[in-house]
């Protein structure tokens, strides 16, 4: 398998990148690049061995339900480009 | 052509709010109706390097879940990134599940309609999943721009997916409200929809019957029973009328405008999202071993099917009032309380002043069953009162009256302080009987001329004499007998 400029340009609009002309080319190749790395593990025999999530076998740790966070609004809308009335202002979206 | 010549196929999506104090993988609380942004943690906000921490409570609401509907909680589940851009969604994905849920299958048995032509039916799940729920976009007026508040990010949320199994929007609301009950029965949400705790989505195609499935459109984010009936019936419609014109329905995703009762389209099938799942490398599987799911089988009450069943075999009830008895655990709790403290031979009577008198007065003072002002000790008390014939039925009602106002502490209190007891001394009725005749000669001979309603007048009569206090089988018995020579 391989990916043409058309699923590269369909792939960065998902990513939100905006690729020039030679910076799609030059990812095309790398991305064909990482399949065909994929292409050679395929070639392992992996029947009857079951798919991990993750590459370490060991379970999710949990905690307690209960509430440890305190209120540190005004710490972190400090660093905010713009705020009002406690929320955070983003260029206007509707879907 | 119409209606009839169609199948209609629904299978519904819906999000239950999980009640946990503290977010699915942060320690922020979950309490609503705070000031914006007051409870969103450096996770929450997905500030760069913080690591999602998985909350034990939600994981146990999903094992309680999956064992009241009598599904598969899987040993081992995994965590998905679900990829997309909003700014109400700060990760850029919304961590979920996608192909190891945790609860897999199960099913709930719904009534239908009513009366003569109510029937049950058991609508299959395929699969109910942990996810976090995003936060809220304000788009008022903030000069042009949108106002985020992240307090609802990383609210735990259990998807629940039924199989296209509904062929009706009664079917759909039917569910719908079994499932709501179920998820407050259970104590895993609280059910508020208008705060958004318990959200649905309609997946609505039409087909030929034993045709192939129609195309389907999603109606997305309705918050009320009303709501999902009316969106569902013009949908419905619309895919129909469509079709019966020739043309075509294009999968797509759809909102419900509750002003005009119409649905209308929000994207399509091009513009669908393209999620691009994978597993979470944050999160490892999530292991939930046996003697966990039997700690939480151990805990759970006794759920509404089984009380139902309980009801009708043990109580000799109808399933129509076993059923109305147990859709909410509220209601199923006061009934049963009053049929423990009055006997199970007074379990139809119990029954009946629940659903009858106290439902009425509740429903007239939008009152909580909760927060009824008769305990179910106190109408217990009423009812053995009228099962031994200290009073009828209609000083019952009274008493009833009595005990909702506050006049006493007990029926038998009230009984005693208003002098209510049934009079059954037959000389005392036999005196009230000769006086009533002596004073309605009248009816007297209408009733000896063979008019049988001259004879409920004079036993109405009696009765008032006696201030409703007689008994009335002896005041027939004995004025028939009087009548009759």
């Amino acid at each position: 398998m391989s990916l043409s400029l058309e699923d590269v340009r369909k792939i960065s609009s998902l990513a939100r990148l905006d690729l020039s002309e030679s910076d799609a080319e030059a990812t095309r190749s790398k991305l064909n690049g990482i399949l065909e790395l994929v292409e050679q593990m395929q070639a392992i025999d992996t029947s009857g061995v079951e798919p991990m999530s993750h590459p370490q076998d060991v379970a999710q740790r949990l905690r307690d339900d209960a509430v440890t966070e305190t209120d540190r609004r005004d710490d972190f809308q400090r660093v905010a480009p713009q705020t009002e009335a406690g929320l955070y202002l983003v260029p206007k979206v509707i879907e | 052509m119409s209606r009839n010549d169609w199948e209609v196929v629904i299978g519904l999506e819906v999000h239950a709010q999980l009640n946990t104090a503290s977010k699915i993988f942060s320690g922020a609380s979950t309490a609503f109706g705070s000031e914006p942004n007051r409870q969103a943690s450096a996770v929450d906000i997905a500030l760069p390097g913080v690591l999602p921490v998985l909350n034990r409570g939600a994981v146990e609401r999903a094992i309680r879940f999956g064992l009241a509907i009598d599904a598969q909680v899987a040993p081992k589940s995994v965590f998905a990134r679900k990829n997309y851009f909003y700014p109400d969604l700060p990760k850029g994905y919304q961590i979920s599940q996608f192909e190891l849920p945790v609860v897999s299958g199960g099913t709930i048995t719904i009534r239908v309609g009513e009366g003569d032509k109510a029937y049950e039916k058991t609508v299959n799940l395929t699969r109910a999943h942990l996810e976090e729920d995003a936060g809220k976009s304000l788009h008022e007026d903030f000069h042009g721009m949108s106002g985020i508040d992240l307090n609802r990010a990383g609210t735990p949320l259990l998807e629940i997916v039924s199989e296209p199994d509904m062929r009706s929007s009664a079917e759909a609301v039917a569910y719908a409200r079994a499932l709501h009950a179920l998820v407050r029965w259970i104590e895993i949400c609280d059910g508020n929809m208008q705060e958004g705790s318990f959200r649905c989505d309609a997946n609505v195609s039409v087909r030929r019957p034993g045709g192939p499935l129609g195309t389907r459109r999603e109606i997305k984010n309705l918050n009320s029973f009303r709501f999902l009936q009316q969106a569902i019936d013009f949908e419905v419609q619309w895919q129909i009328e469509r079709l019966e014109d020739g043309g075509t329905i294009q999968q797509a995703t759809v909102l419900f405008d509750p002003d005009t009762g119409e649905t209308r389209v929000m994207r399509t099938k091009e513009d669908a999202h393209d999620y691009r799942y994978f597993p979470d490398p944050d999160l490892m599987p999530l292991v939930i071993v046996p003697e966990w799911i039997d700690r939480v089988r151990e805990q759970l009450p006794e759920l509404p099917a089984a009380m139902k069943a309980r009801f009708i075999d043990d109580y000799g009830l109808s399933a129509y009032d076993a059923t109305t008895l147990t859709a909410s655990r509220e209601v199923a709790t006061y009934y049963q309380a009053a049929v423990d403290a009055a006997g199970q031979a007074q379990a139809k009577t119990c029954a009946n002043w629940v659903m009858g008198d106290l439902a009425a007065r509740l429903n007239k003072a939008e009152l909580d069953v909760t927060a009824s002002p008769v305990s179910p000790t106190q109408l217990a008390g009423l009812v053995t009162r009228i099962a031994d014939n200290t009073i009828s039925n209609a000083i019952g009602k009274k008493v009833f009256d009595a005990l909702w106002n506050g006049e006493g502490d007990s029926a038998d209190d009230i009984i005693e302080a208003q002098g209510l007891k049934q009079v059954t001394d037959s000389g005392a009725i036999e005196a009230m009987i000769d006086e009533v005749l002596a004073a309605n000669q009248k009816s007297v001979d209408e009733f000896r001329a063979g008019k049988e309603k001259a004879f409920n007048a004079l036993v109405g009569q009696v009765m008032k004499a006696s201030r409703g206090k007689a008994n009335p089988a002896q005041v027939n018995e004995i004025l028939r007998r009087k009548l009759g020579g």
